[in-house]
């Protein structure tokens, strides 16, 4: 029933993506902004703060905030010229209804009556779990926080999700599992002040580029820097030390790394002693992987990872960072520990200009991941199968802790549900998982197998195309909240304007929806700021505690590092300071990890890696970013990339267009010939639908703990087109 | 005196710079800045090209309309618009390669260090934003001060000498760069450790 409502090429037409490329009226029009709003940019996980200016009650464009400390006014592409998503010609301004040939109008209460009618006739027919909920990290915490509870107490499923599933999760499960915590362990501070700075797989410069200045005033300073990625990007150009990893190998990598730190006399033997546990069995795992054992599987010189150990062994203070290169993985979890054994061995965190940080992704991704809106999780980031942590917040609820619906499907496994038929029914809010998940193929297949689906979205995304019933929800800036940074600092987001036409803020469609599903007296809102004072309330004992977090503190304190457990409390940038970790003993756990190789490996048939990733001038599934011309025009479509040994194997030259094929399906697309990345591995990044999706070719495999996608590696072939001059057809 | 520094070395070619010159109210969407790759086959370094305001200006040296003027502090103005006929010698004749001859309007355009900002003690919009510090906008004491790699403002055309306002950061102090003809950049270390990945 859910396909989409009519023909693509009508959708696109009606509802877009369209290119917006000047404010409203042209440049000359804004001379005189009525006012400028301190906010925070409406992508990334840095949330460099920034000033919308407004004039006649529009955003009109964008001054820098130079007085915000994270970022001083520096900004990306994205962060320039965010402000044209708003004004926009996409933009959703009436809740639409299917119809026979597309959507049509329907009032707000039609609307809203119709979502409560179908989702309780599926779940009368087919149970309270025949409907999920996926929601997103790039909400604001008040909004994850209530979709937490409007799924478990509106609608009452325990299968509510969110697209951090795709991003944060094995950091977070892996954090948790070794320190008790799931926060970046310093401020960003305490990169300039280190010795040696670790990146591994994390394309700073161009996922989160604000870093890029941070790590140059470490080395202004005559700090080191060693990056690990299979793809030579702009801040490994310079390093003093590059390791171009094989895609999927990082486990045993930095097993060889702990291997020659132990040999070297790296280990800080008080500090295993007295703040760590289960170092013994790390000992005897990594004696296996000396580098000269693991070279080749990790495709680099043994050499080079014995100077990577002795360069750490060697700096007094080292900052190790890593993103979704080393998590996107089905040994995400096991990569991040691997990570987090190094720096426990040699002591190094938990001081000024010495610590450890998972680069968070998403706007809210470190917030996002805390109040509720996983399927394993409670407010506070306390755990959904913990009787004491269900105890708890059903007391604060209000509810019988045995009303409160139990650990749910990751947002992978709801789709796979929906394909399989047992799960019918779905709301959307900030999710486009037709573009982000694996397999797109296969999503597509099981979005055209719901019965009921209602996307809450500000564009028609691609996934909403496929919805029966389209709720016209909130930008960013066009409502009150908070999100909470990569560095822990939970900061203000300020409303700049108010949603145009008929669209209304994301909390209000949510809580009139739970009034409708007959738990109003619970959602009983006036103001995102009441939502997050019952935030707080909630989190208050729990490890991610907000309970002394005030939006004035946050106001007059540039941001507050949680945990900040009372109301004078300052917040604590540092995590770890002395030694202490966040697990009942005080102490840091050490997990052995044995390398396992990816889930698929090169053949004969598909002998090359694919790796995606991202570019500078789009966002995740670019439903906003394809939406901004300027943006479009820095890399307007996908190319592969691949080195020119390979390409010269294959035939094919700079530009020419490529078939790349998977077990899951292929498509077309130039090659980009560089030298700047593995000859056995090509690179496709992944912000584009249909057929331009590098995720035809991802496939549906996990990590087993924290059910992250291996978007990092699959097996493929390349193929060359015989057409000459097909390269015209966009 | 407050200058731009421009160090190509911490480039990372986001092009926030060339977004924001765009957003200038006075050429709104038209960057004054060029952003290239040097050789994206075998590198991803990049560098931004702005105005170097040069201490005697080739594009003002050869402008038959007398359109281009230097201010008090050494910033070269963009054209003057009711003079400029936009023939092009300022963009045939500068060593940089920055003006932009915009044919519609007649009119040349360059940077002219965002003089609504830097006239108020603003760095210009472009090293504001800058994420990586490649445009920097302060005193040579300041950036003495903050980095290892050092400021460098005569450059070297042959026997043609010409001193900047802007200065380039190099990684050892250097007198002056002799810009000549087109040398083939030299690899890095990274650029090299990729070479050495082994492969099945």
């Amino acid at each position: 029933m859910a396909k989409p409502s009519a023909p693509l090429e009508e959708l696109i037409d009606r509802y877009g993506p369209h290119r917006s490329y000047e404010p409203p009226g042209g440049f000359a029009a804004r001379a005189h902004p009525d006012r400028k709003v301190k906010t925070h940019c409406c992508f990334c996980g840095q949330q460099c703060g920034v000033q919308l200016l407004v004039q006649d009650e529009r955003v009109v464009g964008v001054e820098p905030w130079e007085d915000f400390p994270f970022n001083g006014g520096k900004l990306c592409p994205k962060g320039v010229k965010r402000y044209l998503q708003n004004n926009h010609p996409d933009r959703l301004l009436q809740p639409l209804v299917r119809t026979g040939n597309g959507f049509g109008r329907i009032p707000w209460d039609e609307a809203l009556d119709l979502v409560v009618e179908r989702v309780r006739r599926l779940q009368a027919r087919h149970g309270p779990d025949s409907v999920a909920i996926l929601s997103g990290a790039s909400l604001t915490n008040e909004k994850a926080y209530l979709m937490g509870k409007f799924a478990r107490l509106a609608v009452g499923t325990r299968h509510l999700d969110y697209n951090g599933r795709l991003c944060m999760v094995a950091a977070g499960a892996a954090n948790l599992k070794a320190f008790g915590i799931d926060r970046a362990a310093n401020p960003w501070a305490d990169i300039p002040a280190t010795d040696l700075v670790l990146v591994l797989g994390s394309n700073v410069s161009e996922c989160s580029p604000i870093t890029t200045d941070y790590i140059w005033r470490a080395r202004d300073r005559g700090a080191k820097l060693i990056v690990v990625d299979p793809r030579l990007t702009p801040i490994a150009r310079t390093a003093d030390l590059y390791l171009p990893v094989r895609p999927g190998r990082d486990s045993a990598l930095l097993n060889a790394i702990l291997n020659v730190v132990i040999r070297r006399g790296g280990v800080d033997h008080a500090f295993v002693a007295q703040h760590t546990s289960g170092f013994d069995e790390v000992l005897r795992t990594v004696e296996r992987y000396t580098p000269e054992t693991v070279a080749r599987e990790v495709g680099i010189p043994a050499a080079r990872i014995v100077e990577a150990a002795e360069m750490w062994v060697q700096a007094p203070r080292t900052f190790l960072l890593h993103a979704r290169g080393i998590e996107h993985h089905t040994k995400g979890v096991e990569n991040v520990l691997a990570c987090i054994n190094l720096v426990l061995a040699t002591g190094k965190i938990g001081k000024p200009g010495c610590g450890y940080a998972t680069i968070t992704g998403q706007g809210n991704g470190q917030g996002g991941r805390e109040h509720g809106q996983r399927c394993n999780q409670l407010p506070g980031a306390r755990d959904i199968e913990n009787p004491a942590h269900r105890a708890h917040v059903a007391r604060m609820w209000g509810v019988d802790a045995n009303t409160l619906p139990g650990k749910g499907y990751t947002a992978p496994q709801i789709m796979e549900a929906i394909h399989r038929g047992e799960i019918r029914g779905l709301i959307s809010l900030c999710f486009n998982p037709l573009v982000s998940l694996p397999d797109a193929t296969f999503t597509r297949e099981a979005l055209e197998r719901l019965e009921f689906y209602t996307a809450i979205d500000f564009f028609l995304s691609e996934t909403a195309r496929h919805a029966d019933l389209v709720l016209p929800g909130s930008l960013q800036e066009e409502d009150e909240g908070t999100v909470t940074s990569a560095e822990g600092r939970v900061i203000r987001i300020r409303k700049a304007v108010e949603p145009p036409g008929e669209a209304r803020a994301d909390w209000r469609i949510v809580c009139d929806l739970a009034h409708r599903f007959g738990a109003g007296e619970r959602f009983a809102f006036a103001s995102p700021e009441e939502i997050f004072r019952e935030l707080a309330r909630v989190s208050a004992g729990g490890v991610a505690d907000y309970s002394g977090i005030t939006w004035e503190k946050i106001e007059r304190q540039m941001g507050v590092f949680w945990p900040c457990p009372a109301p004078d409390h300052p917040g604590t940038p540092r995590l770890f300071e002395g030694g202490r970790f966040a697990h009942a003993d005080g102490r840091a756990r050490f997990h052995a990890v044995e390398y396992r190789p990816p889930a698929e490996t090169t053949d004969d048939a598909y002998p090359l890696i694919l790796t995606t990733g991202r570019v500078v001038s789009q966002f995740l599934s670019g439903t906003q970013t394809r939406r901004i011309g300027p943006l479009v025009e820095q890399y307007p479509e996908p190319r592969v990339e691949m080195h020119p040994k390979l390409a010269a194997r294959l035939h094919v030259r700079d530009g020419e267009r490529v078939r790349v094929s998977s077990r899951r399906g292929a498509l077309e697309l130039p090659a980009h010939v560089v030298a700047t990345i593995r000859p056995d591995t090509v690179f496709i990044p992944y912000h584009w639908p249909g057929a331009q999706s590098a995720n035809l070719l991802t496939h549906r495999a996990y990590d087993p703990v924290a059910g992250i996608p291996e978007f990092k590696v699959a097996a493929v072939r390349i193929d060359k087109l015989e057409a000459p001059g097909a390269a015209a057809l966009h | 005196m407050q200058q731009l520094f421009i160090d190509g070395n911490r480039c990372i070619g986001c092009r926030a710079c060339v977004e924001a010159c765009s957003e200038c109210p006075g050429h709104g969407g038209f960057s004054m800045i060029h952003l290239d790759h040097v050789a994206r086959a075998t590198s991803v370094q990049t560098a931004p090209t702005v105005c170097m305001h040069c201490a005697d200006p080739a594009c003002a040296s050869v402008c038959p309309a007398d359109a281009i003027k230097t201010d008090p502090d050494g910033v070269v103005l963009s054209a003057a618009v009711e003079r400029c006929i936009g023939c092009g010698n300022c963009a045939l004749a500068c060593p940089f390669g920055v003006p932009k001859i915009d044919v519609q309007r007649e009119l040349m355009m360059k940077c002219d260090l965002c003089y609504d900002r830097t006239s108020i003690g603003k760095a210009p919009m472009c090293a504001t934003v800058c994420p990586s510090g490649a445009l920097f906008y302060g005193t040579h004491e300041e950036v003495q001060d903050r980095r290892l790699a050092r400021p460098l403002d005569v450059f070297a055309f042959g026997e043609h000498v010409i001193g900047t306002r802007n200065a380039v950061m190099v990684p050892a102090p250097t007198a002056k760069v002799e810009v000549g003809a087109w040398n083939v950049p030299a690899r890095s270390r990274a650029e090299l450790q990729l070479e050495e990945a082994l492969c099945d």
